[in-house]
């Protein structure tokens, strides 16, 4: 049915990011690996001295920098880069693909087509025309149909260390998941399975969301009982706006919902979490952006779901009233004053 | 009554592709009929005792089985159901009882001769009867009565009777990619699957296959046409096969896919309607039914497998709209879908028309203007990619693919059956979505696509069975707003056809007077209770506003509802 064992055919992952380079290092345990980087030097760097970002390399990790080469070589292919360039590096990847490769992403971020000139803001009304997620992109780029996406709470650090942790392997296709399973699996590495793409796929976007509600409470220097009353509506309002956007539920309730939710909640290293942190203590956005080297995901994410959500008309209230924490200078204290006064006391009405 | 006529050059007559009916694919199929139909019997029992491998599951299966057909004999007998039907299953049924005293080695050769038996019994049943002389003068038949009835009707002189001037092909307009049709018949194997919305459209499409050249095709016709004489006639020699939607059992579910598989497989072009059973809403199909699709899939797939090295047969799947302005049976589908709708209970599948009232409605249809459009969408191969004139598989950036890629797993073709499940999903939105595409617009359906959505918009507190409910004496459309309404909406529709999204018919372009009425007059045209009317006061009125939303539902699902 699936691969055999025995293949010995390489694996390849694109991106020699943070994740990309922790996950190439998983996958050598099991395989041997070709590592894609766009940037030239970098490749060579990491030929010399055998690290990127910071991790050694394992040893059956090669790095490259020729996409047409790691096509041919791998049949199975993880990328691994920033939405903002995945539809690029898709486009680029595709001539040299074909219906029989499998690809795996790991990316957690929506794609956005408007129409020339257009703005998130300005558009009329924002769909899942415009709105897409990284599975809907390889397939509209590329003949590649068996695809799979990775999600889960996976933070690149702990993964590195060999602490324990989990991650979701999706896919329509039973041997996409099955392959997923037996290349990224150890013992200090869990996989589970779901069929539903899309809402995990989803599930992992939205919820950067709620990781910068979750930095601003703790900059307002409130406790855990804020946190866990933010958590838990917050997992409400990502089922409500993940099936609008055509996730099922279920999807939300697993490792790459809650599982991520609870674990990007807690970091106050994540990106996503600092801007709130910093906005609770009354920085505007522009200068928290100023100083950040990398995009947090999340802003993107407020804006697109906030448009979605009034298209869908979905109740988002905290996805709302981040948008005008960010955009329109309402400050933390009056959008949490405003979800607190909020009449709607039904805890959970869609099971 | 005055019709906008068509453009001319698109109703040139096809030469046929293959010389004689020996050539046919069809014809060689029946002329083995008795070793296919054991071939399909031998391998739906290997199939089933894969899905079922041991002797309990399948004595369980049976068992059910021998119930649910003896529980059909008592409740829904047809006239076509063979007469020895009620002895078989009493038979079947006791040989079950006496395994159960039995040991364990020969319960299951027990069971599987059962099995077998069954199986061969379904396959027989299944099974078209193609005979070449009775396809010929069938044709002629339609042929010459058609035209007799069409001169007749339209050119008024004595002796217009015999003439030629008219012939079907002005009646009945086939439009699209009937050029590249013809060249694939050749190439490779046509699964053609048109949508359904009448009883009519098995013998339309027969006439439609043969107007363009092509051999007879294999047929899934569902059974219950079979109890119509006529249609019994018709089908029988255009090679029809047989679905019966009763029998919901697994080893004839399995058996039936076999059938219409293997056909495939030996190169037979075949025809089913997708979408299973006629459109009960007048809506295009949105959910097709994927256990005939899934043979196409599975019949490529066993193509490769076998030929690992040589050139394949390639099957090509061709999605065809058929356009109507009247649909017969349009008030009895209607109500059986709001029935549905409306409180989700089971309906009989029943067909009120018989012989009489079909030949009626032909009489109807030849010597009143009502035209059919057939529009023939581009060939996908079975993964849904477009297929070029050359035949091969193109991906959106136009380069070429190979579809046998989409079933090698580390190098090697392999059979995976949830694999292929999904592409049969697959597939099928994308028949969907051709089917919206190649869809035709006409004068009529657009009349009731902006008429029904006017009354629903003034009353917006009115859920859809409290409107349907008011009285049609309370309903009427000032002229001047349903015209500028037509024109917005119609405009429309020049713009999704400018994006490829619909096609419409070359009379909408008319003058919006001119096409309005052509429109009102057109809509369900038979109905004893017109659904659109003029009345004095030359307002737009209707008599029946439950076959108008069926007519309305045609043009749903285009977003066409923010123009009204």
């Amino acid at each position: 049915m699936t691969s055999s064992p025995a293949s010995d055919k390489p694996v390849g992952v694109i991106g020699a990011g943070n994740f990309g380079t922790v996950i190439a290092n998983i996958l050598a345990i099991n395989r041997k690996v070709i590592l894609y980087a766009r940037d030239e030097q970098m490749v060579a760097a990491m030929h010399l001295k055998r690290e990127s970002r910071g991790h050694a390399l394992h040893p059956q990790v090669e790095p490259t920098n020729d996409l047409a080469l790691m096509a041919a070589q791998c049949d199975v292919i993880f990328p691994m880069v920033p939405s903002l360039h995945f539809r690029a590096m898709m486009k680029q990847l595709s001539p040299h693909l074909h219906p029989y490769h499998i690809l795996i992403h790991g990316t957690k971020g929506f794609d956005i087509t408007l129409p020339k000139g257009q703005t998130i803001e300005g558009i009329a009304k924002l769909t899942r025309e415009h709105v897409k997620t990284m599975s809907e992109v390889i397939q509209e780029e590329s003949v590649v149909v068996r695809v799979g996406c990775l999600a889960g709470p996976n933070l690149s650090k702990e993964l590195a260390q060999r602490q324990p942790g989990a991650t979701v392997v999706a896919s329509h296709f039973n041997e996409v998941r099955q392959l997923g399973k037996k290349l990224l699996r150890n013992d200090r590495f869990q996989v589970y399975e779901n069929n539903d793409i899309v809402g995990v796929e989803i599930a992992g976007v939205l919820k950067n969301i709620i990781a910068i509600a979750s930095g601003a409470l703790s900059g307002l220097g409130y406790g855990e009982n804020a946190k866990g009353l933010l958590i838990s509506r917050g997992a409400v309002e990502m089922v409500y706006l993940g099936r609008a956007l055509g996730g099922d539920l279920k999807a939300f309730l697993g490792v790459a919902g809650i599982g991520d939710l609870v674990t990007t909640c807690n970091s106050p290293m994540s990106r996503n979490f600092t801007v709130g942190y910093r906005l609770a203590k009354g920085e505007k956005l522009v200068d928290i952006l100023a100083d950040m080297s990398e995009i947090a995901e999340g802003i993107n994410t407020v804006r697109i779901a906030k448009k979605c959500a009034d298209h869908y008309k979905v109740r988002a209230l905290i996805t709302d009233r981040l948008y005008k924490v960010l955009f329109e200078g309402m400050t933390v204290e009056e959008a949490l004053d405003f979800l607190m006064r909020y009449p709607l006391n039904v805890d959970i009405d869609f099971l | 009554m005055e019709i906008l006529e068509e453009k001319k050059n698109k109703n040139k007559k096809y030469k046929p592709i293959l010389d004689g009916i020996p050539d046919w694919p069809v014809y060689r199929l029946s002329k083995n009929r008795k070793e296919f139909v054991e071939e399909v019997a031998k391998k739906s029992v290997e199939r089933i005792k894969q899905l079922r491998p041991n002797a309990k599951q399948l004595i369980s299966d049976l068992e059910a089985t021998a119930y649910r057909e003896q529980n059909r004999i008592k409740r829904n007998r047809w006239r076509v159901d063979p007469k020895d039907d009620s002895k078989f299953w009493a038979g079947v049924k006791n040989e079950l009882v006496e395994l159960s005293s039995k040991n364990t080695e020969e319960i299951s050769t027990g069971a599987d001769a059962i099995l077998e038996k069954i199986v061969l019994r379904y396959a027989n049943e299944i099974a078209g009867n193609f005979k070449p002389n009775s396809y010929r003068v069938t044709r002629e038949l339609i042929k010459f009565w058609f035209q007799r009835l069409l001169n007749g009707a339209r050119v008024k002189k004595f002796g217009a009777f015999f003439r030629n001037q008219y012939t079907l092909r002005d009646k009945i307009q086939i439009v699209g990619k009937v050029k590249m049709l013809r060249k694939l018949a050749k190439e490779g194997t046509v699964v053609m699957v048109p949508t359904h919305f009448s009883n009519l459209d098995s013998i339309l499409i027969g006439w439609v296959i043969h107007s363009c050249g092509l051999p007879a095709f294999i047929y899934g016709a569902g059974l219950n046409l079979f109890n119509i004489k006529i249609f019994a006639y018709f089908m029988n020699s255009l090679g029809a096969y047989k679905v019966d939607r009763r029998k919901k059992n697994l080893p004839y579910l399995e058996t039936l896919k076999m059938y219409s598989n293997l056909a495939i497989q030996k190169g037979a072009h075949s025809l089913f309607f997708p979408g299973g059973t006629r459109s009960r809403s007048g809506l295009i199909e949105k959910q097709l039914k994927l256990g005939l699709l899934s043979t196409a899939i599975e019949a490529q797939r066993n193509l490769y497998l076998e030929n690992p090295e040589g050139p394949v047969r390639k099957i090509f799947i061709v999605p065809v709209t058929l356009n109507y302005n009247f649909v017969l049976e349009a008030p009895d589908l209607i109500e059986d879908y709001l029935h549905v709708k409306g409180q989700d209970k089971y309906f009989p599948e029943q067909d009120k028309y018989g012989s009489m009232q079909l030949i009626r409605f032909l009489f109807k249809f030849f010597t009143k203007g009502s035209n059919i459009s057939v529009s023939i969408g581009t060939a996908l191969d079975v993964l849904g990619n477009y297929i070029d004139e050359d035949g091969n598989s193109i991906d959106n950036q136009g380069r070429i693919i190979d579809t046998k890629d989409y079933f090698i797993s580390n190098d090697n073709v392999t059979t995976d059956k949830q694999r292929e499940d999904e592409y049969t999903r697959m597939l099928s939105q994308r028949i969907v979505k051709e089917y919206h595409r190649i869809n035709r617009v006409f004068a009529s359906h657009l009349a009731a696509f902006v008429a029904f959505e006017m009354w629903q918009k003034k009353f917006p507190m009115l859920d859809l069975f409290s409107l349907l409910r008011l009285p049609e004496e309370e309903l009427e459309l000032e002229y001047t707003e349903f015209r500028a309404t037509f024109k917005r909406v119609r405009k429309k529709i020049y713009e999704l056809k400018a994006e490829e999204k619909v096609r419409h018919a070359t009379h909408l372009k008319g003058k919006a007077d001119e096409v309005i009425k052509l429109g009102v007059e057109n809509v369900g045209i038979f109905h004893l209770n017109r659904p659109l009317l003029f009345n004095k006061k030359g307002n737009i009125i209707t008599r029946d506003l439950t076959v108008l939303y069926y007519y309305h539902n045609r043009l749903v699902g285009y977003d066409l509802e923010s123009c009204i």
